[in-house]
């Protein structure tokens, strides 16, 4: 019995996240259940699919409430119950969903571009075990143990087995075949590779913002893609490779030369990523203010030559600073904006970094 | 699933059942089934039912359910089904007192399953009826595959509203006769004669009438012979069951899909009533008989959070107590009956009979207020019961305000008290569900066998797009063009999709008028 309502969540869990039932998009809806923790209002996202029916629109003449309150009072508004109330129009609700959580609602909309079957080692895209049998099938395939038993079985129960001149003789009803279960496992390699400016004009908020989209990006691939392979890179006027601890905590100052960067990625591409056998992602991090433009220039000549022709995707997240031009990102533009691998975004306070994530890694339709 | 009931509850569901007999609750046999929460949510999902069809749609509920249990928003206390016998669930994880309440509460319920008039068409084996849905279903599933089925399931799912939740209290359509027999038929008095000694047969059945009722008739019969439907059809359903080009299969589903609705409907249509007679039999039960004094507290507090409502949402089992109460006090003091109802000076109408207003609130089996509870349990849908009982004082006792959408600023707002408006509105929203009235009126629509419905308008228009979307459905199940007419905007439309595209225009002089108008 439990079994079978799991059955029908992921059925509807497949529906949601557009793996069957294509023509049911349309009718999905994003709603939200408003609880409260404390005196915080929280914001619960409900997925539902609304299949048509015949009802009436929405010039309906309101409804019957109960409660005090003269004529033109706001129905809704908390009553004796202090500050906290909601107001109309003007959400402040948190949203507070635990990181797993939050992952998974990424992991609906959102997919990695591009992906395609590469390598070989962990490749297992369809596998066929033999763990099971059934009644039917070759004879090559036939199980002669447990046919054997059966039979022996068959004829024990029917008093034609004589333990004194032992023969066993099958029958078709006895004999059992060996089958086989198909599994799909995850199918790709990929390396997703974050660089990050960590240079002095970036300020704490900056690398803050930072930081936090690349958590998000890298929880949320962790989480869906199993098996993928994570480097960081920190520059700022040159780059090395840092562990995850590290990205996520170092702090430097100094100038900034994005190329660096650019450069320790190629290397670790061209040594030990074959774009012949993996998915390759490159996101690069910062405000954009280069030293200079000659180094931007050559930003995208790495890029363009050496980089791009092996990755997959190259997304390019610039955060909002206070100082400085915030001019690399125009560059880009200007350089390789007719490439499709070539993805870019801004964030200028915590609110875009859902939005950018969504640049990144929303499915072509 | 089946956690054995602990001895502990099983005794006291006995004894419940004892004091719910003593004041003359009947009920079918009522077996509780402790569930987890994770469980009930399943089981609520599932409308109640351990098995259902399989079909993402009780997925989708279980995952709403499960997430409001989980973020402490919602919890569902009690379930129980309309069977005999009744089943009921209680959560394991509630006290003893709330175990007692959810008890009382449940045989409120199924006595009104029993005894209300509009369950008493309803399958009383549902519980295996659904069970044998799931297992037809299932094997469609294994034939056809899981996407062909369940694709016809929703596209049945679309338009399952589409029913005639009267017509299972009487014969809807003439008796198809054959022509032939037609003619040979006297024309029969029936229907119009009252029956009369013969002395004074034809003062009370005057000739004239008679006959003048009969050409009527006669009109009515010639106007109708060629029609198809012969008059305006509600229930769809059946008539999409009788006539659309469906396959075995698919019929199987859609009438299983039909029933099911019908099995629902009438707990859709006494809501608040349902809720409100439960409510009032768990508080009457537990403050009379049942609650210990160490459970007062706690039996408060889940009693009144049951019954609290939010200033924009009635809560039905508020309301349907209170309004039950409400009647009891009333028929207990006298305040019925054509004198009170033609008063209309509050102040007479506040003192009415209250020198006879019982001291406790509840005054037992006999008095006439209790009495009269029990008559309107037996009769009443949520409509007639609003429409008949609800009175001014009530109204204004329970400071009830009509609110709507402020044009201006966009908040709900507090229009006013208005008695008659507060009314109206209520009943609005709960005739027929607050979904609109659709007639098939033409199945051979220009002579080309295209489905024609109408909305019966009664003051709302409807939802341009999901009628649209809904005509998609219809055409994948009549298979030729479908069309329907609207009144949006008070202006007369018609919606049609030939299978590529959807339409509208204009209905003027000129449109092919279906078989049927109103």
């Amino acid at each position: 019995m439990i079994l079978q309502i799991n059955n029908d969540h992921q059925r509807f869990r497949k529906i949601v996240k557009g793996r069957i039932r294509k023509d049911l998009r349309k009718f999905l809806t994003r709603g939200e259940l408003i609880g409260r923790e404390g005196k915080k209002y929280i914001s619960i996202p409900v997925h539902g699919i609304d299949m048509p029916s015949f009802r009436y629109g929405d010039n309906d003449d309101g409804g019957v409430g109960k409660g005090d309150g003269k004529p033109g009072d706001q129905v809704g508004e908390a009553e004796g119950d202090g500050p906290g109330g909601t107001q109309e129009g003007k959400h402040i609700l948190e949203v507070d969903v635990s990181l797993d959580e939050l992952a998974e609602i990424l992991g609906e909309e959102l997919q990695l571009p591009r992906i395609e079957p590469k390598g070989k080692k962990q490749i297992t895209s369809e596998k066929d075990r033999y763990s099971g049998v059934r009644q039917s099938g070759p004879e090559s395939l036939r199980h002669f143990k447990r046919t054997f038993r059966r039979a022996l079985r068959r004829q024990i129960m029917s008093g034609m087995y004589n333990p004194d001149a032992p023969r066993i003789i099958f029958e078709r009803r006895d004999k059992v075949y060996r089958s086989w279960k198909t599994t799909l496992s995850p199918q790709s390699n990929a390396v997703i590779i974050y660089m990050m400016d960590v240079s002095g004009s970036m300020g704490d908020e900056q690398k803050e913002l930072v930081r936090l989209e690349a958590f998000w990006i890298d929880a949320w691939l962790r989480r869906n893609y199993e098996g993928i392979e994570s480097r960081y890179i920190v520059h700022d006027v040159r780059a090395g490779e840092v562990d995850r601890e590290t990205f996520f905590r170092i702090r430097e100052d100094g100038g900034t030369r994005i190329s660096s960067a650019f450069k320790v990625a190629r290397e670790m591409i061209e040594k030990q990523y074959a774009p012949t056998d993996w998915n390759i992602y490159l996101f690069h991090f910062s405000d954009g203010d280069n030293s200079s433009e000659s180094d931007s220039r050559e930003c995208c000549s790495v890029l363009k030559e050496h980089l791009l022709p092996s990755l997959n995707m190259f997304g390019y997240c610039q955060v909002a600073s206070a100082y400085g031009s915030g001019n690399f990102i125009n560059v880009v533009h200007e350089h390789l904006d007719d490439l499709e691998a070539v993805i870019t975004s801004r964030v200028n306070n915590k609110d875009d970094i859902y939005d950018s994530i969504k640049t990144f890694f929303t499915p072509a339709l | 699933m089946n956690e054995p009931l602990p001895k502990a509850i099983a005794e006291q569901a006995d004894i419940i059942a004892g004091y719910a007999r003593t004041e003359g609750l009947d009920f079918y046999p009522t077996i509780f089934e402790m569930l987890s929460s994770e469980q009930i949510s399943q089981v609520a999902a599932y409308g109640g039912f351990p098995q259902r069809y399989p079909h993402w749609r009780f997925g989708m509920e279980f995952e709403k359910l499960r997430k409001q249990h989980k973020y402490g928003l919602g919890k569902i206390y009690e379930m129980v089904i309309n069977n005999d016998p009744c089943y009921a669930y209680l959560l394991n994880d509630n006290m003893m007192v709330d175990h007692k309440t959810v008890i009382a509460h449940v045989y409120g319920h199924c006595d009104f399953f029993k005894h209300n008039h509009w369950f008493s068409q309803t399958n009383r084996r549902m519980m295996d009826e659904m069970a044998n849905h799931a297992t037809r279903v299932r094997r469609y599933i294994e034939r056809f595959g899981v996407e062909a089925v369940e694709q016809v399931i929703d596209t049945y799912l679309a338009i399952d509203n589409l029913i005639d939740p009267h017509s299972v209290f009487m014969r809807r359509d003439d008796r198809p006769t054959k022509p032939a027999d037609r003619k040979n038929d006297k024309p029969k008095e029936v229907g119009s004669r009252f029956p009369a000694k013969s002395y004074m047969d034809r003062y009370i059945n005057p000739p004239e009438a008679l006959e003048k009722d009969r050409a009527e008739r006669e009109e009515k019969a010639q106007a109708s012979q060629g029609r198809f439907p012969q008059r305006p059809t509600r229930d769809v359903l059946l008539f999409l069951l009788q006539n659309a080009p469906l396959k075995d299969w698919e019929a199987d589903v859609l009438a299983m899909i039909r029933e099911e609705a019908y099995y629902f409907a009438p707990q859709g249509q006494t809501k608040i009533m349902n809720e409100g007679w439960a409510s009032y039999w768990h508080s009457t039960m537990m403050t009379r008989y049942i609650v210990q004094a160490d459970e007062l507290i706690d039996y408060c507090e889940h009693h009144a959070g049951t019954l609290a409502t939010s200033p924009g949402r009635l809560n039905p089992y508020k309301l349907g107590i209170e309004l039950l109460r409400d009647i009891e006090r009333r028929w207990n003091m006298g305040r019925y009956g054509p004198e009170y109802d033609a008063c209309d000076d509050m102040q007479v109408r506040r003192n009415w009979g209250k020198d006879k207003e019982p001291k406790d609130r509840v005054v037992g089996l006999d008095s006439p207020g209790r009495q009269k509870i029990y008559e309107v349990r037996k009769h009443y849908n949520d409509v007639t019961f609003l429409d008949e009982f609800l009175t001014p004082e009530f109204v204004d006792d329970q400071k009830l305000y009509h609110y709507r959408q402020d044009p201006a600023t966009g908040r709900m707002v507090v229009v006013n008290r208005d008695f008659k408006k507060i009314k109206q509105q209520l009943l609005f929203m709960l005739t027929n569900h607050a979904q609109p009235y659709m007639y098939v009126m033409d199945g051979n629509y220009r002579n080309r066998g295209e489905l024609y419905f109408t909305h019966r308008y009664t003051g709302a228009d409807l939802d341009i797009k999901y009628a649209v979307a809904t005509l998609k459905c219809l055409y994948k199940v009549w298979k030729r063009p479908v069309h329907v007419e609207g009144r949006i905007d008070d202006e007369p439309i018609l919606f049609s999709y030939d299978g590529e595209q959807s339409s509208q225009q204009h209905i003027d002089d000129n449109t092919d008028t279906p078989a049927h108008q109103f």
